[in-house]
């Protein structure tokens, strides 16, 4: 049976690991054929902008891996539209991440998808597992 | 009911630990199985059998060794998250190349799947955190 | 479906309370552990927060928060849980969304 796999990310990157050890966990579920989702939550949807830049803090910048994810089957990316109203961010901010779809003679697709909170409330409530980091 | 837990902090510095030894007590007491208990992030340093804690004050570590030993429960520490924060078995330290390792008895290393698989094969995953 | 939420963190130190508020659905149950059991005691800010949200379940952790020295002090129409009553929370729900 395919388990609905739910990834929440609610911190934002580099401040503490906990964004980039996520990711860790997304690729390796990938594997794992189950019905994945991530949702990007409060300041977890730091994690998604463009022009990241961490030469100067001598860590790793893995804002680029977000784009490779829909290589991996992982295409259901859920944003939070308060959580960028609240931060000033819009859509246009974000890395714009796509995904293909073999169904479809591989036309490339979006996979963010921003939804309220009420919507997002309801994407959640249908999940088998939730992964919290 | 099949339960797997996923514990996110170290010992001492967050309650998280604490309140999954707790929960797994209680949920063993109500005959319920613990499938897997997978610790990542800086919960992999719950596996250290290094810790000296004051006398007066828990040993976390051996909380949860006496845990696995009466319940045959299965302590999964993270490879990736362990290697990076020097967290390694014999047979990490032999392959390495390194001077020692730390990992308790009781607790065995393995990689991010053992999650996915204790997620997919548990009817209940709760996590503890920070 | 309905989820069990659990939420470990102050209300007073970050928006976790909040952001679970946000999205718990009507039906569900929020349990307020660790630091989160401050979030039940009464006369406090957020206490209206609660009494005003109809259609969720609130509980506490009655080992944290006597731990903490508040059990005298919680508001009305939070129910106290022991570990035990924690695990018979997440049996009942269909899965649970901690709030780190």
């Amino acid at each position: 049976m395919v388990k609905k796999f739910m990834y929440i990310n609610r911190k934002a990157p580099y401040g503490t690991i906990y964004a980039l050890e996520s990711l860790e966990v997304v690729l390796i579920g990938a594997a794992f054929d189950q019905d994945v989702s991530l949702a990007f939550i409060g300041d977890g949807v730091y994690q998604l902008t463009k022009g990241q830049d961490t030469k100067a803090i001598g860590q790793k910048n893995f804002s680029t891996v977000y784009m490779a994810l829909g290589d991996y089957d992982v295409n259901k990316i859920y944003v939070e539209k308060e959580s960028l109203e609240e931060r000033g961010l819009t859509l246009d901010d974000l890395q714009h991440l796509v995904w293909e779809d073999e169904d479809e003679d591989w036309a490339e697709k979006d996979s963010i998808r921003l939804v309220s909170r009420a919507e997002l409330s309801d994407v959640l409530d249908e999940q088998d597992v939730l992964l919290s980091f | 009911m099949k339960i797997s837990l996923q514990i996110n902090e170290g010992p001492y510095q967050h309650q998280a630990s604490d309140s999954a030894i707790q929960f797994t007590k209680a949920a063993l007491a109500k005959g319920h199985e613990i499938f897997r208990v997978f610790f990542y992030h800086d919960g992999v340093n719950n596996a250290t059998r290094l810790a000296i804690p004051p006398q007066d004050d828990r040993n976390i570590t051996e909380q949860w060794v006496a845990l696995q030993k009466e319940h045959n429960l299965d302590l999964v520490v993270c490879i990736a998250a362990a290697q990076r924060r020097g967290m390694i078995d014999e047979d990490e330290m032999k392959r390495q190349g390194k001077d020692a390792n730390n990992i308790s008895e009781g607790f065995r290393i393995s990689g991010l799947g053992q999650l996915i698989e204790a997620g997919i094969e548990a009817d209940r995953l709760v996590v503890f955190g920070a | 479906m309905s989820l069990l939420h659990t939420v470990n963190k102050s209300p007073f130190e970050s928006n976790t309370f909040d952001a679970c508020l946000g999205l718990a659905k009507s039906g569900s149950t929020i349990l307020l552990i660790e630091d989160g059991v401050y979030a039940a005691t009464t006369g406090n800010s957020v206490a209206d927060k609660i009494k005003n949200t109809t259609g969720i379940n609130f509980c506490v952790l009655g080992p944290d928060a006597q731990a903490r020295g508040i059990q005298g002090k919680l508001a009305e129409g939070i129910k106290v849980v022991d570990y035990e009553g924690f695990v018979d929370l997440v049996a009942e729900h269909d899965a649970v969304q901690a709030w780190l």
